[in-house]
């Protein structure tokens, strides 16, 4: 069965506008890296193309005279702990919610999933008082210590949704071979659960990419910065705004977080749409 | 051979609430720590006169709600918040639905296309935010650059498009609209996939077309997935403050001030901790609402 030509333009057309849409400042990202000054701030020049020869200079000087680096380096250090202390706190609260507590577990989940609801703009002049009272200003180890609030309800939810979708016989069986209840979490339904953990994984170090209001407001020396912060604050000096670089380090740290966020998107979408969805 | 398969059962489905709490407790209590008592600690300080240094706190009642009314930004800010909600909840919804119907059945590339969309959603929002005040900037923006190729404007004679209130306002919905679309778009996807296959086929072969199709059986079948897409949607956009803080930072004369930001300004940059508390709940109430709306959702598919 063929389908006719009209609807498929229309179709195509549609497409092509959203990808233009969306996908632009991306591009104009990499435009933008690997332009000289002298044409990057020309309004002569045509702006969609190489008018000089392309240059590495922007690089250069984003990742040998800027703490780019070391922002890298934070933000890879706060999300691999962040991720340690989620899947401690969220694995074994999963569990218990999914399997052990009955009836009323079933609410609790679903109120600790509202308080994912519960948005750092309302929370970070409280909390920059607790983190200052703990000595832990212009660190990274405020944000190590915040942001699993924000990354837990959330893992909570998700893997709720994924050790229900394990069939009950596997732990009977484990335990009529004499494993305790706790064992056979550990030993049978953690082992088999490696795809819905490795989704938290990526979830909770996405998110600490992307948060931008605590580590603003926590933090203020330029060493110590997420990438999130330093690149829009620090990338400035006075009022210049060195566009090259910036935009190289903008591609730079979104790439690879796309990349991973779309190996697991059915998962998060499962997540959000609460149950709104069967199947 | 049947009291034994209940027995085996019986383990299974049997709740065991010590061991429950204790592998619950952990996660709990530390929620409870750093969102419910920092909740409380805002509270308070919005009925004290908390200052960053200052020395021991008063209770001084509504005096910081009563200054807060008074302040013409504040009003702006009340406003702006819920006209960037409104205005781009609308667009997002319009265009994830058209999207989401262009990504539905399979075709070549679909994958290198959901992975272009999404892009918006998947970057970091303060540097998606970054590339967009490129784009707008003064001098160099692209758009003026095509504007004046096409001879629409004169050169340096263009809109600056975050100098200008009205430009201004609609350069910070566009943004919000760009980095909401993909992700109100996958979540009508996973809606749409999964409306059984032959309810709108049934109601083609009984003669409607598309348009009557799409408003009477998908639109309605979609009605939970669609207040989910709308609620998440409406949370990231009135309690956003990062897009506002770097493409406009409230200005020019306050014509992007939101209450998010506002609070941020006053409490943070201001030292006046209190002012900032203070403003910052008012983003409860909505938050209240959108959270009694989506437990409706929850509760009404469950029952279905």
């Amino acid at each position: 069965m063929k389908r006719k030509l009209g609807p498929r333009i229309v179709h195509a057309l549609v497409l092509i506008i959203f990808v233009v849409l969306l996908a632009f400042p991306f591009y104009w990202m990499v435009i933008a890296t690997f332009k000289q000054n002298l044409d990057l701030y020309n309004v002569e020049n045509n702006p969609f193309i190489f008018t000089m020869r392309p240059t590495l200079e922007n690089l250069r000087l984003l990742f040998f005279e800027t703490r780019y680096v070391r922002w890298l380096g934070n933000t890879a250090l706060v999300g691999t702990i962040v991720v340690a202390i989620t899947l401690l706190l969220s694995i074994p609260a999963a569990y218990a919610l999914a399997r052990l507590t009955g009836r009323w577990g079933e609410r609790l989940g679903i109120g600790i999933f509202l308080t994912y609801l519960v948005p750092p703009t309302l929370l970070f002049i409280p909390l920059s008082r607790v983190v200052a009272s703990l000595g832990l200003q212009d660190t990274i180890w405020s944000l190590v210590l915040v942001y699993p609030s924000v990354t837990v309800p959330f893992s909570i939810w998700l893997l709720m949704g994924f050790f229900k979708s394990i069939p009950k016989e596997l732990e009977d069986a484990a335990m009529v071979d004499g494993l305790t209840r706790f064992g056979a979490f550990i030993k049978m339904v953690v082992p088999i659960s490696k795809s819905g953990i490795l989704t938290v994984v990526i979830f909770t170090f996405t998110l600490v990419t992307q948060e931008f209001v605590y580590a603003l407001t926590f933090i203020s020396p330029e060493s110590q910065q997420m990438v999130g912060v330093g690149i829009p604050i620090f990338l400035v000096r006075g009022d210049v705004y060195f566009w090259g670089s910036l935009m190289a380090a903008c591609l730079i740290a979104s790439i690879p977080i796309a990349f991973l966020y779309n190996l697991f998107l059915d998962r998060f979408i499962a997540g959000f749409t609460v149950g709104a969805v069967k199947g | 051979m049947a009291v034994a398969s209940a027995r085996v059962k019986s383990i299974g489905a049997a709740p065991s609430p010590w061991l429950g709490a204790a592998m619950f407790g952990p996660a709990v209590l530390y929620i409870l720590l750093l969102i419910g008592a920092p909740f409380g600690l805002a509270i308070f300080y919005a009925f004290s006169d908390a200052r960053i240094g200052g020395g021991n706190l008063h209770f001084v009642g509504l005096e910081n709600f009563r200054s807060i009314m008074q302040s013409p930004s504040f009003h702006k800010a009340v406003k702006n918040s819920i006209i960037f909600t409104i205005v781009a909840q609308i667009i997002v919804m319009v265009c994830a639905n058209i999207l989401s119907i262009a990504l539905e059945k399979p075709f070549r590339g679909r994958g290198l296309v959901r992975f272009l969309i999404l892009l918006p959603w998947v970057a970091p929002v303060s540097i998606g935010t970054i590339g967009w005040k490129w784009i707008l900037d003064s001098i160099y923006s692209v758009i003026t650059w095509v504007l004046v190729w096409a001879h629409i404007f004169k050169p340096y004679n263009a809109p600056m498009w975050l100098g200008e209130p009205t430009l201004a306002m609609a350069s910070v919905i566009l943004v919000h609209c760009w980095r909401l679309i993909p992700f109100s778009t996958v979540i009508l996807l996973a809606g749409r996939t999964a409306i059984p296959r032959e309810i709108p086929e049934a109601a083609a072969i009984d003669g409607a077309g598309f348009w009557r199709t799409l408003f009477q059986v998908n639109l309605p079948m979609m009605l939970p997935i669609l207040s989910v897409a709308l609620l998440f949607g409406t949370i990231f956009t009135f309690t956003d403050m990062t897009v506002v803080y770097i493409l406009t930072n409230g200005g020019p004369f306050d014509s992007t001030q939101t209450l998010p930001l506002y609070a941020f300004n006053t409490g943070i940059q201001g030292s006046d901790l209190a002012a900032g508390a203070a403003i910052s709940l008012f983003l409860v109430p909505v938050l209240v609402l959108i959270a009694y709306l989506m437990l409706r959702v929850a509760r009404r598919t469950e029952v279905v």
